[in-house]
């Protein structure tokens, strides 16, 4: 078995994997009927199997409550950001002071860091730029941020250390 | 209400893809080209699905699907051509 | 009560993804111009897609749920690509408002 799937091929290599891609599967073809969610097992079984070799790291997910409310944030942060992007371009594009900030990284994993820039990305007038070589400055661009640190204050608060709980706990 | 407000999304769409259009042909520099194209892309995901509804058929959704998927390759594909000079190595 | 929804849904959608069409045009360097699209188009399009998952789960023919693949995939892709561009952008030392620290470091 290990000879053609890689080191850690049992019979569920990435639990969270199939629940994932059946969901993909079931969504894709629009329907719950039984046969379809044999099939879409089925490939969420078959393809982790297949693919192991690919997945770089193994994802832990420590907290999940943890996780669920990261997302809740996330989302009304994504609709918050909107509406205030939205009022910064309506108004007068001579008045914003757009800064590139360094945010220093307590987070270690390629999934965990992913992830933060993607939030960033996503959430009130940041985009994140680049990844310092060493992996411990991300690199931000801020739209509207006279006060820099309190941007980087409120990142570090409000979106790595929930993920560092999530991914990472000490 | 709907038949209403659908001509107004219509036009809203519209314009947003045209002034999208504007910034590809104004540039100035080829990663505003490539912003340009990116959410040209987007904007036609939105007016795809509001033609879905419109005409009150499902088919526009395949479409917006292989639309966002081509477009994110696309868009990719560009930049790690700015970045490197080349796509594959 | 269903109209008014859909109708508040549609108008928001197109409003926001007006909105960052119109950044993309009215901001006056790159990295500005790149927080138009990445943000209010997302919403946008997502309140569109919400929008045609609940007229089409209202025809009669069941739920239609597959309308939250796109929205998934395009808030997945999204920041991608505007890192992407930010990358870009930096390597090939465009004009910014903000003087960018230090460009020699890059890590591509």
């Amino acid at each position: 078995m290990s000879k053609w799937f890689g080191p850690r091929a049992g019979l569920l290599p990435h639990p969270l994997l199939t629940p994932i891609l059946a969901s993909i599967w079931l969504l894709l073809n629009n329907s719950l009927a039984p046969g379809q969610i044999v099939l879409g097992l089925l490939l969420g079984w078959v393809i982790p199997l297949f693919t192991l070799r690919f997945w770089p790291e193994l994802v832990r997910i420590h907290k999940p409550l943890a996780l669920l409310r990261f997302l809740g944030v996330v989302l009304l942060d994504i609709v918050l950001a909107n509406m205030a992007v939205a009022r910064l371009i309506l108004g007068r594009p001579q008045s914003l002071h757009p800064a590139f900030l360094d945010v220093p990284l307590a987070l270690k994993g390629d999934l965990a860091i992913g992830l933060l820039a993607n939030v960033i990305c996503l959430t009130p007038g940041t985009v994140s730029a680049r990844l310092s070589p060493d992996r411990k400055f991300l690199l931000v661009h801020a739209l509207d941020a006279p006060d820099g640190d309190a941007v980087i204050a409120t990142i570090k608060q409000r979106y790595e250390a929930p993920l560092k709980e999530v991914f990472e706990p000490c | 209400m709907l038949t209403l407000v659908i001509p107004i999304a219509f036009a809203l769409l519209g314009a947003a893809v045209a002034l999208s259009v504007w910034r590809l042909l104004l540039g100035p520099s080829a990663p505003d080209r490539i912003l340009a194209l990116d959410t040209l892309y987007v904007n036609t995901i939105a007016l795809l699905v509001l033609l879905g509804i419109h005409l009150g058929s499902a088919l526009y959704f395949e479409a917006a699907l292989l639309i966002a998927m081509m477009g994110f390759v696309g868009t990719v594909a560009l930049c790690k051509y700015l970045l490197r000079g080349d796509i594959i190595e | 009560m269903l109209d008014y929804l859909l109708s508040f849904l549609i108008l928001t959608g197109a409003l926001f993804t007006f909105i960052g069409s119109l950044g993309l045009v009215r901001l006056r360097d790159f990295f500005t111009r790149l927080h138009g699209p990445t943000k209010a188009t997302t919403l946008g399009v997502g309140c569109m897609l919400i929008a045609s998952s609940v007229y089409f789960s209202n025809q009669g023919t069941g739920m239609s749920l597959h309308e939250v693949l796109v929205t998934l995939f395009l808030f997945i892709t999204a920041p991608i690509s505007a890192h992407l561009l930010a990358k870009a952008a930096l390597h090939l030392k465009l004009k910014s408002l903000t003087p960018p620290p230090d460009t020699d470091k890059a890590d591509y």
